[in-house]
């Protein structure tokens, strides 16, 4: 087997607190293979985020990474990174689509300027170069060129979202980490974007680890997913199997609390 | 089937400026029946929101006109208001914003309790707050002196229905209730929803982009786009053999876990997107019944 682009080994993360801390994130461990998209899936506060911030290493006090854990991307040592390792490491090798990733853009720049503030901290590149390359970019997320005089309030939210997942791609990184990346969009705008990642990660050939709320969604594009419930990392496996035969308690019990689209419906009081 | 409590007959609503209107709703009409739920669902900015407040009031109709019990609203009396607001109550999707953070459990039930019906003495109100919680399963002893920030976002939403019921409405409005609340915690209050439906007979508008709950809890659906009702009637009829293509794109664009992303099997209205909006976007005048209980405005293919 090919080594994983993402391997986090024992991964513990406490939010300090004055009374007492947080425990977040437990003992958590999983792999990514090079193109493999995996889904991370859990409700609000299970520590999900945590591990997506903690990956690109940008959690702040006062999360605390704990002794003794590992997060190694392309074989590197993450946590072991100087400032300048890790300011090469961050959109080279990992880059972050934020929940609200469309209002991520800075409003006072022109989406070219946003580019090439990208492509310069990172690469020897001329203007002309750089207007080139976003040229590109912006095609392959199927918007016109002509948008890279634009400001980000002249494009609709999935114009916004798109462009950031255009500069997000402008370093070829290894992986690509979609913290809710859709949910501000609609139904419609949504499969668009994922439909056009899935197609970018085959081509291009890098993983994603996606995170959600939506397990339906994540069901329909992962190759494989994991569960968390309150920090723990409680099930782990391929996308088929997590909705077909859920081992966990808790994965059965989320799929009993979803009414389904089609077929025999969920039963009344699964879990109320 | 009974009678429409509540109508809309023809609503148009639209805003921005002459040359570039935006349609909010384009001839709407449809009918809340006791003891059913109505199913809105379509995208954002399709217009959902706007016949929420058309009903509620909010805004009043360019064109056409509400029914209450089978009479015109522009014509009712200031009485005839006050009964039409403690008939139609509404639910909405931010229990967070939706309660004043300054105020009790309590005050937020107390407040329309004192205002449609003055005539009870404080130990009837506190009797009937306490009536009001239970129905909506949470402890009174426990919730009354507590406030929203002390709650958990499914508990809040629950004093919202509660506050809705305190009034003794027979229509409500539920725009989006469950959007913001975790997998786990939706399915409680769509059972709440159902069991206000059966119990009390009351008459439901339940607003959402989800369509897997408009399943589980409608009888009838409507699809919205532009502002426009492009596909209506009986929930399972147009979620099993859906006729318009917006219906079958906004489908096919449902995440749907027993469909992969490879499977291409709906990927003929995804590929045509720009189209299909284009040409819902369009007024739609004709109607036409596809099956029984279940119409179509046409658009060219």
């Amino acid at each position: 087997m090919t080594d994983p682009v993402l391997s986090i080994r024992n991964l513990n993360i406490d939010y300090i607190g004055a009374e007492k801390d947080f425990h977040a994130v437990k003992d958590v461990s999983f792999d990514i293979a090079p193109g493999e998209f995996f889904g991370l899936a859990g409700e609000s506060g299970c520590g999900k985020s945590t591990i997506a911030f903690a990956v690109s290493r940008l959690h702040r006090p006062p999360a605390l990474i704990r002794k003794g854990s590992q997060i190694l991307v392309g074989g590197r040592d993450v946590l072991a990174l100087d400032d300048n390792e890790l300011r090469r490491f961050r959109w080279r090798e990992v880059a972050m689509v934020f929940q609200s990733a469309m209002n991520s853009l800075n409003p006072v720049l022109t989406i070219e300027a946003q580019f090439y503030d990208v492509l310069k901290a990172h690469t020897r590149i001329s203007r002309a170069e750089a207007r080139t390359r976003a040229a590109e970019l912006l095609k392959l997320v199927d918007i016109s060129p002509d948008r890279l005089s634009s400001y980000p309030h002249q494009c609709s939210g999935g114009m916004r979202q798109r462009i950031v997942i255009a500069i997000c791609l402008a370093l070829n990184p290894k992986l690509l980490i979609m913290d809710e990346p859709t949910t501000a969009l609609d139904v419609v705008v949504q499969r668009e974007i994922l439909q056009r990642i899935d197609v970018f990660r085959k081509e291009l050939g890098f993983s994603v680890l996606f995170i959600t709320h939506d397990l339906g969604l994540m069901v329909q594009v992962s190759d494989r997913i994991g569960i968390m419930l309150e920090g723990e990392l409680v099930e782990v496996n391929d996308a088929q199997t997590i909705y077909r035969t859920p081992q966990h308690a808790y994965t059965k019990r989320l799929w009993a609390s979803m009414p389904k689209l089609h077929g025999e419906q969920i039963r009344e009081g699964a879990k109320s | 089937m009974s009678d429409a409590i509540l109508a809309l007959d023809n609503v148009s609503k639209t805003f921005g400026r002459a040359d570039k209107p935006v349609y909010a709703a384009r001839s709407v009409s449809f009918g809340l029946h006791p003891g059913r739920t109505l199913a809105l669902v379509g995208e954002s900015g399709s217009g959902k929101t706007t016949a929420a407040r058309l009903i509620m009031r909010e805004y009043t109709p360019d064109e056409g006109q509400l029914l209450f019990r089978g009479k015109p609203l522009g014509k009712a009396s200031a009485k005839a208001l006050k009964a039409y607001r403690a008939s139609v109550q509404m639910v909405f999707q931010d229990p967070f914003a939706a309660l004043n953070p300054t105020h009790t459990i309590r005050y937020h039930l107390e407040r329309p309790l004192r205002l449609h019906q003055p005539k009870l003495n404080s130990k009837e109100r506190t009797a009937a707050i306490e009536e009001l919680l239970t129905r909506v399963k949470l402890d009174p002893a426990l919730l009354m002196p507590k406030y929203p920030h002390e709650l958990s976002g499914g508990q809040r939403q629950r004093i919202s229905i509660a506050r809705a019921l305190a009034v003794n409405p027979q229509v409500i409005v539920a725009d989006e209730p469950t959007s913001m609340l975790d997998v786990s915690v939706r399915l409680g209050i769509l059972n709440l929803l159902n069991d206000m439906k059966a119990q009390l007979g009351l008459a439901l508008l339940y607003i959402t982009h989800d369509i897997a709950t408009a399943r589980y809890v409608a009888e009838d659906i409507m699809v919205m786009y532009a502002g426009q009702i492009v596909e209506w009637g009986d929930t399972e009829s147009v979620l099993t053999n859906p006729q318009h293509p917006y219906t079958r794109l906004l489908l096919s664009a449902v995440p749907d876990p027993d469909r992969r992303f490879s499977d291409t099997r709906f990927s003929e209205e995804l590929n045509r997107i720009e189209f299909i909006r284009r040409q819902s976007a369009l007024p739609r005048p004709e109607t036409r019944e596809v099956a029984n209980n279940h119409f179509i405005r046409p658009m060219p293919e």
